[in-house]
């Protein structure tokens, strides 16, 4: 069953197609990679798809309804969720409350200036397990601002998983760290979506996370999709191998 | 999970944050009894920008908007209370404070929707903008304001005509109306300590430090802008309406920029970035503009030196100073 | 038609003094992007300074030596941005924006207690230059000549400028800082010189303003504030940051204002912001801004 779907979606920067006529989609509980090289199109795909930029032609379905008009928190309220390449965290507020502030915001309770934050139980314990989830309940009182790049990539990926999504964006979950860190964060990030059953949709630049995470791969190159199949299938797609692979791995 | 959570919530529970309070609360009460009337009235005027400052703090530390129009809101409360006065021939303080409640919510309500649109300069340059206009129209329609020789208050019957001021002023300014202030100080501060501790508070922080992120948690950031702004200026209404009797009389110098700059000035040398900066800078400031008056006509020129000393070297003002002072004897004793 | 023919010229001279100062204060924008609350300070202080050397120190001198110490008021608002920046806006730029306007907010308190410490309460006077042009015949009606001499300085003053910008190597360098500061840097402009460059630049244009208008009208405290506030409606309508915005706004209010006095003086000034919150609401840049 399809989750979502973009019908002959198109995005124009000036004169050039940043995504042009692209039919995607993720099916119900699968984690997905999204890989091509930089200027591709895939973070203008996912900024579409979230909200952030409109498109300029085209359609998104997500679980049958049209969502191509919807605002940011419409689509959020549908479930859709994104983390950010560039971390983009409340850097002032402590990793706990990034996330107990996001539990807040998905209940409707943001809207509630009578009643002190700390009294609601529920949410807080609910931020804790959260965190623990992430590994993150030693941090749960520092500053996001001041935990290390590492933790703030999970703790960005943690915040958007508060919303309780059934489609969730990654933007580059590992980059910025170390080659050491990066299975770790992996591993750590898609138990938690396996478990749940929702789907993930990981934009990559590394082959090795790509192959050995997710179930499916979908390569664009220049704002169109360009192959779409499991790891072993695009590992022997010969346009694939030397439009992308053949580049990133002699990096 | 359940005993883990209590024990990693934010710091400054109730408790702990009423245990400095009310100390604080009852040591204000015993002034009247033991300094002269003249420094009563003097703390009551403190007190009073207090609550206004603690309005314009929910916008710059919370939500992270530097507004330098909020003369426009005190000086709303404060004709509110002067027009009802002149055209209604009102009393009654609990009125005034309805009438400028309600005046305040029209004006900021309809600002906002303005304002909120934008953030950083933008919203410093139309927030001054606007209050310029508002300052414009109460100095030009003398024949409903007064022009340059305000209006007139006389001194209001407190707690729906229980308390009158109908004997000596000074003593009823010092006593009655200055522990009038002093609650409706306590319910602001309490009020305002529950607002930014709250979920909103938090979603206010959240759109401080990260629009674009808190937007993509679902947190609508107009609406929440607009909701705060409004909050903001009805507190700095109400601050007017306070002040007005205090003061005996209203003229368009309160509406004007220079006012919000003190606004704006008390609320720095405080420190805009935790909640006791705001009341602290207030009343310390109008101690130190009572006697920069005194002292000197130039006091603008002094306090504008100041204000630049203090944003070039101590930035988090006196509560933050005194924090990390604090902070820096403790780990060498 | 008299009376609309005078009407229009009261509109260019506004918008020449106006776009004096908002172009000034578009342009440190632009290439700073900080915007300076005290501008409004240095248009007055072009205006105190002219009047007081026009008006009290060669009071009494023949016309040409006025006519010559009439642009004092630009150099010394000239000078007075060349100390400025370095001193006290350079440490902000790295801070957030807040501490920036708070500063110059600062600023602003002193320089308004500066000129009346210096020059004293009472308005400053430079009214000799301004009779002894005359007036000249519009139609049936005169006009005083003084102010086509201003509505020439201010076209002059577009005029340079734009050359300025789009047609020398400063102006190369002053587009591309303000493009991207840090590729500028990196491509070898010295971008401390260029900020204390376009800053004083700009102060001169606002003291232009100041010196240029004071012969028709007094220097008076208040009217750096009072300034500010119009600028700010310019650059608003014209979009912060763009030159041509400055100009086509300057006129936009010029011409507001001038029916404004004569029609609707009351609520002259609640207009223009309401002309500026409609061009917000459709255009959030401003007619010429980036948005």
């Amino acid at each position: 069953m399809s989750l979502l779907v973009t019908k002959d979606l198109v995005k124009w920067f000036g004169d050039t197609h940043a995504v042009d006529h692209v039919n995607f989609t993720v099916k119900d509980s699968e984690v997905l990679a999204l890989i091509g090289s930089n200027g591709a199109g895939k973070t203008t795909l996912v900024n579409l798809i979230s909200g952030l930029f409109r498109p300029d032609g085209g359609q998104i379905l997500f679980r049958d309804a049209d969502v191509t008009h919807q605002s940011v928190h419409g689509r959020i309220k549908a479930g859709i969720a994104r983390s950010f390449q560039l971390v983009n965290l409340f850097d002032q507020l402590s990793a706990l409350d990034n996330v107990a502030l996001t539990i807040f915001s998905r209940e409707g309770k943001t809207r509630n200036l009578a009643t002190l934050a700390s009294g609601d139980s529920a949410v807080w314990d609910e931020a804790v397990e959260i965190l623990r989830l992430f590994g993150l309940e030693a941090k749960a009182r520092m500053l996001a601002g001041g935990v290390s790049q590492g933790e703030r990539k999970l703790l960005d990926v943690a915040v958007a998983y508060a919303l309780r999504p059934k489609l969730l964006f990654l933007d580059e979950p590992t980059s910025g760290v170390s080659t050491r860190e990066k299975a770790p964060i992996m591993d750590t990030i898609t138990s938690v979506v396996r478990s749940t059953g929702i789907s993930a949709a990981i934009i990559e630049h590394d082959m090795d996370v790509v192959f050995n995470y997710s179930d499916r791969i979908v390569a664009m190159h220049q704002g169109t999709i360009l192959a779409d199949g499991t790891p072993d299938e695009i590992r022997r797609n010969e346009a694939v191998t030397t439009t992308l692979i053949g580049t990133t791995e002699t990096r | 999970m359940s005993t883990l959570a209590p024990a990693l919530q934010q710091t400054g529970s109730t408790d702990k944050t009423l245990r400095v309070a009310v100390p604080i609360a009852v040591l204000l009460a015993l002034v009247p009894l033991v300094v002269p009337p003249y420094g009563a009235i003097l703390l009551a005027y403190g007190l009073v920008m207090a609550i206004g400052a603690l309005g314009f703090n929910l916008l710059l530390g919370y939500t992270g908007l530097l507004s330098f129009g909020h003369s426009a809101y005190f000086g709303v409360g404060a004709y509110a209370v002067a027009l009802m006065v002149k055209y209604l021939k009102v009393g009654s303080m609990e009125l005034f404070l309805v009438g400028a409640i309600a005046a305040s919510v029209l004006v900021t309500a309809l600002f906002g929707v303005v304002c909120v649109r934008y953030t950083r300069i933008f919203f410093g340059i139309l927030t001054l903008a606007l209050s310029q206009v508002l300052w414009s129209l109460a100095f030009k329609f003398f024949w409903v304001t007064g022009g340059t020789d305000g209006l007139r208050v006389p001194t209001p019957s407190l707690f729906g005509g229980l308390v009158t001021g109908a004997g000596d002023k000074t003593a009823f300014m010092s006593h009655a109306y200055y522990y009038y202030v002093l609650i409706m100080f306590c319910a602001c501060a309490a009020l305002m300590w529950v607002i930014v501790n709250s979920p909103f508070g938090m979603a206010l922080q959240a759109i401080r430090d990260n629009e674009t992120r808190a937007e993509f948690v679902g947190v609508r950031i107009w609406r929440y802008r607009w909701v705060a702004f409004l909050v903001s200026g009805v507190f700095t209404g109400l601050a007017g309406a306070l002040w007005v009797p205090l003061n005996g009389l209203t003229t368009p110098d309160i509406m004007h920029w220079t006012f919000s700059g003190e606004i704006v000035f008390m609320t720095v040398l405080g420190g805009f970035r935790s909640f006791a900066g705001p009341i602290i800078g207030a009343i310390v400031f109008n101690y130190l503009k009572t006697y920069a008056i005194g002292y000197t006509v130039y006091w603008q020129l002094l306090l504008g030196a100041v204000l630049v000393a203090l944003v070039l070297s101590l930035p988090t003002g006196i509560v933050g100073t005194a924090g990390k002072l604090a902070a820096r004897f403790r780990g060498r004793s | 038609m008299d009376v609309l023919l005078i009407h229009i010229l009261n509109s260019l001279l506004y918008a020449s003094v106006l776009f004096l100062i908002a172009g000034g204060l578009s342009l440190i924008y632009g290439v700073m992007r900080i915007v300076n609350l005290a501008h409004g300070n240095l248009y007055a202080f072009g205006a105190y300074v002219t009047a007081w050397a026009i008006g009290t120190v060669a009071a009494g001198a023949s016309v040409p030596v006025l006519l010559v110490l009439l642009p004092a008021g630009a150099l010394a608002a000239a000078i007075l941005g060349a100390v400025l920046e370095p001193t006290l806006l350079r440490p902000f730029y790295k801070r957030a924006e807040e501490y920036q306007l708070l500063c110059t907010f600062g600023l602003l308190m002193i320089l308004e207690d500066l000129m009346r410490f210096i020059w004293g309460p009472y308005p400053l006077s430079a009214s000799t230059l301004f009779e002894s042009f005359g007036s000249l015949p519009v139609g049936e009606s005169i006009y005083p000549t003084y102010n086509f001499l201003v509505i020439g300085v201010g076209t002059a003053a577009a005029i340079f400028l734009w050359a300025f910008v789009y047609r020398t190597k400063f102006g190369v360098v002053l587009r591309a800082t303000s493009q991207n500061m840090r590729m500028a840097s990196a491509l070898g402009v010295n971008v401390n010189r260029v900020y204390v460059q376009a800053f004083t630049l700009g102060c001169f244009m606002a003291g232009l303003g100041g010196a240029i208008i004071v012969p028709s009208q007094s220097a008076v405290l208040g009217m750096g504030v009072d300034a500010l506030v119009l600028a700010f409606i310019v650059v608003v309508i014209g979009g912060l940051g763009s030159l041509e915005g400055a100009l086509v706004g300057a006129l936009i209010v010029g011409f507001v204002r001038e029916a404004g006095i004569t029609w609707f003086a009351e609520i002259e000034l609640a207009v223009l912001y309401l002309i500026a919150a409609l061009v917000l609401l459709v255009r959030p840049a401003g007619l010429f801004g980036r948005p």
